[in-house]
């Protein structure tokens, strides 16, 4: 694994007394491709929202690009270079495509080329030709692209992927994979959450397993592939 | 009418909805991104009036340029109030429950009112007319005044800015990317904060542009605060939350509406006179009202439009715990004893007290088991003194039978205004209840003949058993207490359950077979017969009653109890209610600028316990407790 560029340690969350994380810990080395797989209520969700600070962890450290961000707001961590893609896609629905990429905008980061809505447009395609359009009125496919797009216009060195394949069809899904892997080669890291093992297979380096808000096994993707028993265990459904 | 008149009405129509629009287009601002219901907003426009007074008096006499220079700088003026206003206070109530912000504005209203009779002293002020545009164009053979005319183009020339503000610029795409979904901005890198800060300052300074540019108008007056926000208020809901064109929209409906009913004066339809002048103090209502029965989001605004996230679920309401009774027992006793020990005045104000209390336990009675926030509840308030009144004056009826007249008379008007009401939520909800309020207030307050109008009816004493003031503070007590344990009840009881589960999910209920809103239709009759009874009491108490018993300050006033106590505990509509008659009665004897002092506390109130007080005292010490 190179250099660990996000930390989590002992991860705590609360919604109201629900005990939703115990003691959750991972790590994403820089220009890794990580998957946190699970199924539906393990805790996935919101493992990603308290890396980015939109839930508040109880207890438990985060630590990304050398700096201490449990404590730090959204837009904060965002800054410092944590993309955020979530699940329900929360596009702009009144603003057009050209729009909701104008939202994401920031500085460009050093050490990565600068994205910029023309080269986000040669890798969804699809986009370039409805920039005016108003994302309320794009398929889900396209929406979901449109969401990584947005937050790729905030040069991120790490992305967080909230299940990308929830919903889609098989063809944008091999689509999706295919957007992760270039991701990965423009050296951007990825941690991915999502329930579909075979999706994951496509994509990432390491798995971690969660299930019941706790890490139940780590190891890499071909690891995980072979052991039998703990695909048995926490993932058929 | 002739059309040389209907003509000249309906341009005085459209120089009035410049200034509404620019209040109205701020407001819906502040509302679409920050989610604040800025009571304040009108106190903006009032600022800016008398800051334009100011500087007009100074340099815009002679030169036009210094006129509308120091219209410029008054805007300029009130966007910086803004801004201090929004990094000073509201940036630290963001998190705080909805209702806890509008608190929070009302409050800063109260300060704003006496900062500005501070500065600038009671009476009426007209500033100069501006230069080079003093005289007046001839149409259709009448006078119209010029300034008029540059008031109708600016109208449309801050809409077409405004629209390019939001539509070509970074700050603009990013407000109306806030409008959707906060949060999502925020993870995307974007400093909240300021974006907020940003807007806030950018509709405070729509609103004192909107209060500079009248000016040559019409005088700066210290109650241009309360009617201006009401009025602002009327046109971003007929607009739509949110909606800008909606607002300009619904401003040009209204402003010409108005100037129709001025036009009008009084007509005779076979027999009938209809005053449509006096309409014009309630005309904005009524359209109101239809709107939102026939489009319940407003003329351009959309259905769903309301806040994505709405109120906190709210945590499962407990009963008194065992020794907590035996104290409300213990202080009911020494309640019922007291008028052994103590003189007149304290029993005055122990009378208010409870009086009070039963307006704001059946406020939050709506509020909260309810889920609907009623801005107006003041009406039922009213509807059950001024019945009670009516009754004793003009039907002769002896006062006792009006302790049940008089609620039943607000619990009619209650199922009148309830049918409609319970048609809508949120602030929608909270709208219709205010304009509702508004229709009454201006019966009471124009029917000469039968209310008494504006001077209200005097005369009302109690009969001869209760001409004391402890056997009527006894008979207080008692009442109010009765009503109040019958409400806790009601609150635990099946039709208590039910509408907790109205509230928390409206679908989940329907799907199990309650019919909702005709559970809601019901409770809101039932609780405006409460109010009513409060009002009843209050009547008898002071012997007279006038206009202000059902005016909006009531109707926030019971709104500021509530909250104060806190919505999520039972016992916090007392509480709030005994502080706040307390502390108004206390201040206002004592000090002159009361108001900004009791405004500064309900602020301060709001950032050190944004829980309500008994909330706060029940999350610090009573965790165990269950």
């Amino acid at each position: 694994m190179a250099e660990a560029m996000l930390i989590a340690r002992g991860l705590h969350a609360y919604y109201g007394r629900a005990h939703i994380l115990a003691d959750v810990a991972l790590e994403v080395g820089a220009g890794e491709v990580v998957v946190l797989i699970g199924r539906n209520g393990a805790g996935k969700s919101t493992t990603m929202k308290c890396l980015i600070g939109l839930v508040r962890p109880a207890a438990g450290e985060i630590e990304f690009a050398g700096y201490r961000t449990e404590r730090l707001a959204p837009h904060a961590i965002a800054r410092l270079g944590l993309g955020y893609v979530p699940e329900e896609r929360r596009i702009f629905t009144d603003l057009t495509v050209a729009e909701n990429l104008e939202v994401g905008r920031r500085p460009p980061r050093q050490g990565l080329e600068p994205w910029t809505p023309e080269r986000l447009f040669r890798l969804f395609p699809n986009l370039g030709e409805m920039r005016g359009r108003p994302g309320g009125r794009m398929s889900g496919g396209e929406q979901q692209m449109l969401t990584i797009a947005r937050t790729l216009m905030g040069n991120p060195a790490c992305i967080l992927l909230d299940e990308p394949s929830e919903g889609l069809a098989p063809v944008i899904i091999e689509q999706m994979a295919a957007t992760i892997r270039d991701l990965k080669a423009h050296g951007v890291a990825v941690l991915l959450a999502e329930q579909n093992l075979h999706f994951a297979g496509l994509v990432a380096d390491r798995a971690y397993v969660i299930e019941k808000g706790g890490i139940r096994y780590s190891g890499s993707m071909a690891e995980l592939a072979a052991d039998e028993a703990v695909r048995a265990a926490y993932l058929s459904v | 009418m002739t059309l040389a008149t209907f003509v000249i009405q309906l341009l005085n129509g459209l120089a009035g909805a410049s200034s509404l629009f620019l209040v109205a287009a701020g407001l819906s601002l502040i509302f679409g991104v920050t989610r604040i219901v800025n009571f304040a907003h009108g106190s903006f426009f009032m600022v800016g009036i008398y800051i334009a007074y100011t500087l007009t008096e100074s340099f815009g006499r002679g030169s036009a340029l210094g006129f509308w220079a120091s219209v410029l700088a008054a805007a300029v003026a009130v966007g910086a109030l803004g801004f201090v206003v929004e990094i000073l206070l509201l940036r630290r109530i963001y998190k705080a429950p909805e209702l806890f912000q509008l608190l929070a504005t009302f409050g800063l209203v109260l300060v704003i009112k006496d900062a500005t009779l501070a500065i600038w002293g009671p009476e009426d002020l007209l500033g100069p007319r501006a230069p080079g545009l003093r005289g007046a164009v001839s149409i259709l053979g009448r006078p119209f005044p010029e300034y008029d005319l540059v008031l109708i183009a600016i109208g449309p020339l801050v809409l077409g800015l405004l629209w390019l503000v939001l539509n070509r610029t970074r700050f603009g795409v990013l407000v109306r990317a806030a409008t959707q979904d906060r949060d999502m901005v925020a993870a995307l890198g974007v400093n909240q904060a300021w974006l907020f800060t940003g807007v806030f300052a950018l509709g405070a300074a729509l609103a004192g542009l909107g209060g500079a540019l009248q000016v040559p108008r019409e005088p700066a007056q210290l109650f241009l605060d309360i009617t201006v926000i009401s009025d602002a208020f009327v046109v971003v809901v007929v607009g739509g939350l949110g909606s800008i064109p909606g607002a300009f929209l619904a401003a040009l409906l209204i402003g010409e509406i108005k100037a129709l009913c001025i036009g009008l004066g009084d007509v005779s339809f076979g027999g009938f006179e209809i005053s449509f002048s006096k309409l014009t103090l309630v005309v904005e209502f009524i359209v109101m009202a239809i709107v939102l029965v026939v489009r319940p989001w407003g003329l351009l605004g959309r259905p769903g439009g309301e806040p994505r996230h709405a109120a906190a679920t709210e945590p499962p309401l407990r009963p008194l715990h065992g020794y907590l009774k035996l104290a409300a027992a213990g202080l009911g006793a020494a309640l019922l004893v007291l008028p052994v020990a103590t003189d007149g005045y304290v029993l005055v104000l122990l009378i208010d007290i409870f009086v009070f209390a039963l307006f704001a336990v059946s406020l939050h009675f709506l509020m909260g088991p309810g889920g609907m926030v009623s801005f107006g509840h003041a009406a039922y308030f009213g509807l059950g003194a001024y019945g009670a009144a009516l009754l004793v004056l003009r039907a002769g009826l002896p006062m006792e039978t009006t302790i049940v007249l008089g609620p039943l008379v607000a619990l009619a008007g209650g199922l009148l205004f309830g049918w409609f009401v319970v048609r809508l939520s949120g602030v929608y909800l909270a709208m219709l209840t205010l304009a509702f309020a508004q229709i009454v207030w201006s019966v009471a307050f124009q029917w000469d003949s039968f209310t008494g109008g504006s001077n209200g009816l005097i005369g009302l004493w109690p009969p001869a058993w209760l001409a004391s003031k402890s056997a009527f503070y006894h008979v207080t007590l008692i009442l109010c207490v009765v009503a109040i344990v019958a409400l806790r009840h009601l609150v635990f009881a099946p039709f208590g359950a039910v509408l907790r589960a109205g509230r928390d999910s409206p679908l989940r209920a329907d799907a199990i077979g309650i019919d909702v809103r005709r559970h809601q239709w019901f409770a809101f009759a039932l609780i405006g017969g409460f109010a009513g009874l409060a009002g009843v009491l209050h009547a008898f108490s002071k012997g007279s009653i006038s206009p202000e018993t059902l005016a909006i300050a009531r109707s926030v006033d019971g709104l500021v109890m509530v909250l104060l106590g806190g919505v999520q505990t039972l016992t916090g509509p007392v509480v709030g209610a005994a502080v706040l008659t307390w502390l108004q009665d206390e201040i206002a004897r004592r000090v002159e600028f009361w108001r900004a002092i009791l405004g500064g506390v309900i602020i301060l109130l709001v950032i050190a316990f944004p829980q309500g007080i008994v909330g706060f005292i029940r999350g610090r010490f009573m965790r165990e407790v269950t």
